[in-house]
């Protein structure tokens, strides 16, 4: 099967690869570059589990054709993180409890991410319409959603 | 931020409040794993030169297989192996065969017919997920298609297609005596006559599919000396694990499973299905092998909650009172029996919902149609009888001009009632959730109801069981022939138990490890004098915690085993003829023990 | 077996899509289709340059194909859109769902292009043809070649209206679409998924024709099923987008797509 080559920064990483005819990007960061932290639910569009930022902005990576994203910067779960230390996200999510099976959570903590770089005090209408792409089946979306506007309180530096 | 309220002012007495985590706010153990990402989900597991195993589905929703045509595929870029029926060694199984319950009447692949849309009919192993997909449409097979039924109704009038042969009445067998199963307490003919309103309603929830963000799925690969490690998203590791030592006729010792950890589950993942299949494309292929189901699998042939079908009718008195309650139900359980009938004994056990009612009867019928096998969801044979009984409640309400919420409380059963089962109704609380509701929800309650209390009014008279008549209607095969009158419990009694009979209860085993036992100090709440580990050492109805199923009809469905335990003989040791065989149905044993174990 | 071709620009890309070859818009249609292993396309056919343009031009407003829902929005001339593209998926699907493969999305979806139907766009193809939309919607199966962008007239302030109906809020699947365009002496009425396409609804056109009172708005929704034929799919049945559909256009109509 002819391969396709492929370059894209994964969380501030080179990452050159050889992709199938017609991958798509999931798989591709799954299976090819062995970042796990971005999940599969649906392959489809419709629950958000694959969500990772593309240039800064949130993309389904299962929709995406992997050979699209030649020279763009790519950012998952897995990058989140700076060393040991949690993103806000991160540790607002734990702390509020907004994670049952955590399937959805990688998902949810790109696209809030993808929200907080872009807009860092957003309202709750904002937040509940920036995940509204984003299917839990467990937490109920209330935690989600009061996660994500405790950590944009904290980055801000303000009071919870 | 959201916010829980612990109301522990209520039954304060019977709880012990020194614990240190409930009522609480916690970080989750596995929490860290879930917003870095790392959490190890079954798909998360990597091996070197892992092929993609994908099925080829049925599109009829019952048809004959004529023939199956896999030459093509064969041939396709990237396929090891496909494979069919044939390649499966015990290609019959029932879920709960491992707990002795049921029929086997299920095949891993169809071979002969298909009898719903999607069954499985062949399964194609290739490099990649979307070359596995290429050869799965290239499969031919070819099918006369058979006339189907997709309604419970249809399905037991006696012109309906038999879907599935093991069945051939299309209802499960109950006691091996009847297509359904029976309730009956008192009188409810003979209460409905006098009561001053009779108000009846059919009530239909359709399937419910359970829909985890993760899709069902399993990875299995060859371990050294010759087993099989199996990493799965289960939600019942241990009978994924018996299952696919029967289908694939395996030692359990030759299989290692690894689970724990489910992207959800909600019921939808008890089903044993994705294993089995996973484990024989590595027998068959040698290599690690994954087998996950896609979102419109998950959504066609992953089981959901069946759908179901209740008709309640109530007498009821001027003033609220419910003096009768009649149910007929139906349980869509699709084209085989996996958890279906085991939830109506479930559901059997709860009816007629949280009320005392002194006359209750139902028929509940566990029905095989050509729709997707129905399996568990949240609140097990519970969820659909409690919304019928619940719509109904409001209706009854209606009818007599009251407050439904006083209705309820009118109703509701309180600690020392007896349940039409024949178990005493202990730690009832419906009184109090209707009150504290009613409140959060500023909804009016009289005084009078606002100082009721489950722990009062309750047993006396209210414990007594009631002089119950019974009937024969139903009997297995008489449907299919005719001879039977309809579906609701027939109004023309041809037996009577007297009042206080709590009929011959079956025990539990008694518990064979001591380390199984349940210290009674260490559950949380505090207990009667009757702890529930201490094994019942014979039937004394109708106090005693004798787990058993609803028996309805005490005269009628005596159970045939001995009612007192027998002690396991010390000396022997179980020897089974064949790994794993405990489960399958053995001669001598019953298919039906109410799902306790029995030896 | 798949292939991807890709090409410098749309006008080369057009030459290589085919009966068997799909080219590749935003792909949240197209990927969909070759993870789910359809059988109807082998090749996937890609243009590096894509047109994102949004302005204005002769005729009134340019929308490059490629433009995303979110350049949709971004784009301040595009206002009277903003209420369409904030309906179509959830914000992940607005930055790849693209303008140009809206106009092939099938049933259910396809909202941008009613909006457009509406807005009497036409079709800017990559060898320089143009067509009206309605003609591209009427063969957009076996239409030959590529859209470059859609051009339309700006309508009067509050002249456009649009609704969506959706079982899951906010980012549904529409069971119907309506958009409106009141354009005095020759109104525009479009219904998204109650035919093959979406299409307009002559009989709410004619109603409409001398304004939009109380009684025109009643044969107007008296008149709006004339000629469309909706079907079942899992969202619902023919039979329930005939009984909702007069109530939404008259919503629509009376309180101005407010939902
Ligand atoms: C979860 C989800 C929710 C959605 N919700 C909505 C919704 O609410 N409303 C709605 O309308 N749609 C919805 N869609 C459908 C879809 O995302 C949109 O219709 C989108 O606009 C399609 O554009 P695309 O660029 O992604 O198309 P693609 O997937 O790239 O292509 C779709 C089709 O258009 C053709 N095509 C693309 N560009 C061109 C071109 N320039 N010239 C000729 N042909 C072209 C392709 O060949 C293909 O046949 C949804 C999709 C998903 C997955
Ligand atoms: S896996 Fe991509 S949206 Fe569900
Ligand atoms: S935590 Fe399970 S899906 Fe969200």
């Amino acid at each position: 099967m002819a391969k396709t080559p492929v370059t894209f920064t994964l969380n501030d990483a080179e990452t050159a690869l050889f992709v199938d005819p017609g991958a798509n990007l999931n798989e591709v960061l799954r299976r090819g570059a062995g970042d796990l932290t971005t999940k599969h639910g649906c392959g489809q569009g419709t629950c958000g589990a694959c969500t990772v930022l593309i240039d800064g902005v949130p993309h389904l990576s299962c929709l995406t054709l992997a050979e699209t994203v030649e020279r763009r910067r790519i950012d998952t779960a897995g990058g989140l993180a700076g060393g040991p230390n949690l993103h806000a996200l991160q540790t607002a999510f734990m702390e509020g409890f907004a994670a049952q099976c955590g399937f959805c959570t990688a998902g949810m903590l790109m696209a809030a991410k993808g929200l907080l770089d872009a807009n860092p005090n957003p309202t709750r209408d904002e937040v509940a319409e920036a995940i509204s792409g984003n299917l839990c089946r467990c937490t109920g979306y209330e935690p989600i959603i009061d996660a994500i506007l405790t950590a944009a309180a904290r980055m801000q530096g303000r009071a919870v | 931020m959201s916010s829980i309220e612990f109301r522990k002012d209520l039954f304060a007495d019977e709880r012990d409040d020194t614990l240190k985590e409930i009522g609480k706010p916690t970080i989750r153990q596995d929490i860290l794993g879930h917003v870095t990402g790392r959490t190890p989900f079954y798909d998360d597991h990597q091996f070197e030169g892992m092929l993609h195993m994908r099925a080829v589905r049925s599109p009829h929703h019952h048809a004959q297989i004529r023939s199956i045509d896999t030459s093509a595929a064969e041939n396709m870029p990237g396929v090891r192996r496909v494979a069919t029926a044939k390649d499966v060694p015990v290609n019959l199984n029932t879920l709960l065969s491992l707990i002795n319950f049921g029929r086997d009447d299920e095949p891993l692949c169809a071979h002969d017919k298909v009898r719903y849309m999607g069954e499985t009919v062949a399964w194609v192993i290739a490099d990649t997920e979307r070359q596995a997909r290429d050869a799965c449409a290239a499969v031919r097979v070819d099918y006369s298609v058979l006339p189907h039924v997709l309604d419970v109704e249809e399905a037991i009038a006696p012109s309906a297609p038999v879907v599935n042969e093991v069945y051939p009445n299309n209802t499960f067998d109950y006691h091996e005596k009847y297509d359904h199963q029976k309730l009956r307490f008192g009188d409810v003919n003979a209460a409905f006559a006098k009561a001053d309103h009779v108000i009846e309603a059919e009530y239909q929830m359709s399937p419910i599919e359970q829909a985890p963000i993760e899709t069902c799925g399993a990875i299995a690969a060859p371990e050294t000396n010759d087993r099989f490690v199996c990493h799965t998203n289960t939600q019942a590791l241990f009978f994924s694990l018996g299952t696919t030592a029967k289908l694939l006729d395996m030692a359990s010792s030759r299989l290692h499973f690894i689970g724990g950890t489910a992207g959800g589950g909600f019921g939808g993942k008890v089903d044993s299905i994705v294993e089995p299949t996973a484990v024989l494309g590595a027998v068959l292929t040698g290599r690690p092998v994954r087998f996950a189901w896609d979102r419109e699998e998950e959504m066609q042939v992953g089981a959901p909650r069946g759908g179901e079908r209740w008709r309640i009718k109530d007498g009821v008195m001027a003033d609220g009172r419910i003096v009768a309650r009649e149910f007929t139900g139906f349980f869509d359980s699709g084209a085989y029996m996996r958890l279906s009938p085991y939830a109506i004994v479930k559901c059997t056990g709860h009816l007629p919902g949280p009320y005392s009612i002194p006359n209750v009867a139902s028929n509940v019928y566990c029905v095989v149609t050509n729709r997707t096998p129905a399996t568990a969801m949240r609140g097990f044979g519970i969820t659909a009888a409690d919304f019928a009984i619940e719509c109904h409640m409001d209706r009854v309400a209606e009818a007599v001009g009251m407050n439904p919420v006083e209705l309820r409380i009118l109703n509701a059963y309180r600690d020392g009632d007896m349940k039409a089962h024949r178990r005493l109704a202990k730690n009832t609380a419906l009184i109090e959730c209707c009150q504290v509701a009613a409140g959060k929800a500023k909804w009016a309650i009289s005084t009078d109801a606002a100082a009721q209390s489950s722990k009062v009014g309750g047993g006396g008279e209210r414990a007594a069981i009631p002089e119950s008549v019974t009937d024969e209607e139903g009997r297995i095969g008489t449907r299919r022939a005719g001879q039977t009158q309809g579906a609701a419990p027939a109004t023309n009694s041809t037996g009577r138990v007297a009042a206080g009979t709590a009929g011959a209860a079956t025990s539990g085993a008694p518990v064979q490890n001591s380390d199984m036992e349940i210290d009674a100090e260490r559950i949380g709440h505090r207990m009667g004098s009757t702890p529930v580990s201490a094994p019942p050492v014979a039937p004394s109805p109708p106090v005693a915690p004798t787990p058993q199923a609803p028996a309805p009809n005490p005269a009628a469905s005596v159970p045939t085993p001995p009612a007192t335990p027998t002690p396991p003989p010390a000396s022997e040791p179980y020897q089974p003829e064949k790994p794993f065989s405990r489960g399958v149905n053995r001669p001598g044993a019953s298919r039906f023990t109410s799902g306790f174990r029995r030896r | 077996m798949l292939s991807v071709e890709t090409f410098p620009t749309l006008q080369e890309a057009a030459g290589a899509v085919g009966p068997r070859a799909k080219f590749l818009g935003g792909g949240t249609l197209v990927m969909r289709a070759v993870s789910y292993g359809d059988q109807s396309f082998e090749k996937i056919v890609r243009a590096k340059t894509v047109d994102r343009a949004i302005g204005s031009h002769a005729a009134g407003l340019r929308v490059g194909a490629g433009a995303t829902m979110a350049d949709v929005l971004a784009a301040r001339d595009l206002e009277f859109l903003h209420p369409v593209a904030r309906a179509i998926g959830g914000p992940a699907i607005r930055n790849m769902a693209t303008v140009g493969g809206n106009l092939f999305a099938p049933n259910p979806y396809g909202d941008f292009a009613a909006a457009l139907l509406a807005l009497d766009a036409s079709v800017e193809m990559a060898d320089g043809r143009t067509m009206p939309l309605a003609d591209l919607l009427a063969t957009r199966d076996h239409v030959t070649g590529l859209v470059a962008g859609v051009v339309f007239q700006r309508p009067e302030s509050s002249a456009f209206r649009f609704r969506k109906i959706s079982r899951v809020k906010p980012k549904g699947v529409p069971v119907i679409s309506i958009a409106v365009h009141l354009k005095r002496g020759d109104p525009r009425v479009v219904f998204g998924n109650m035919a093959p396409v979406p299409a307009r609804s002559v009989g709410a056109e004619r109603a409409l024709a001398n304004g939009s009172d109380g009684a025109a708005i009643d044969a107007a929704c008296a008149a709006c099923l004339e000629g469309l034929a909706p079907e079942d799919d899992a969202l619902a049945t023919e039979w329930y987008r005939r009984e909702v559909a007069p109530i939404h256009l008259r919503r629509l109509l009376e309180d101005g797509g407010q939902i």
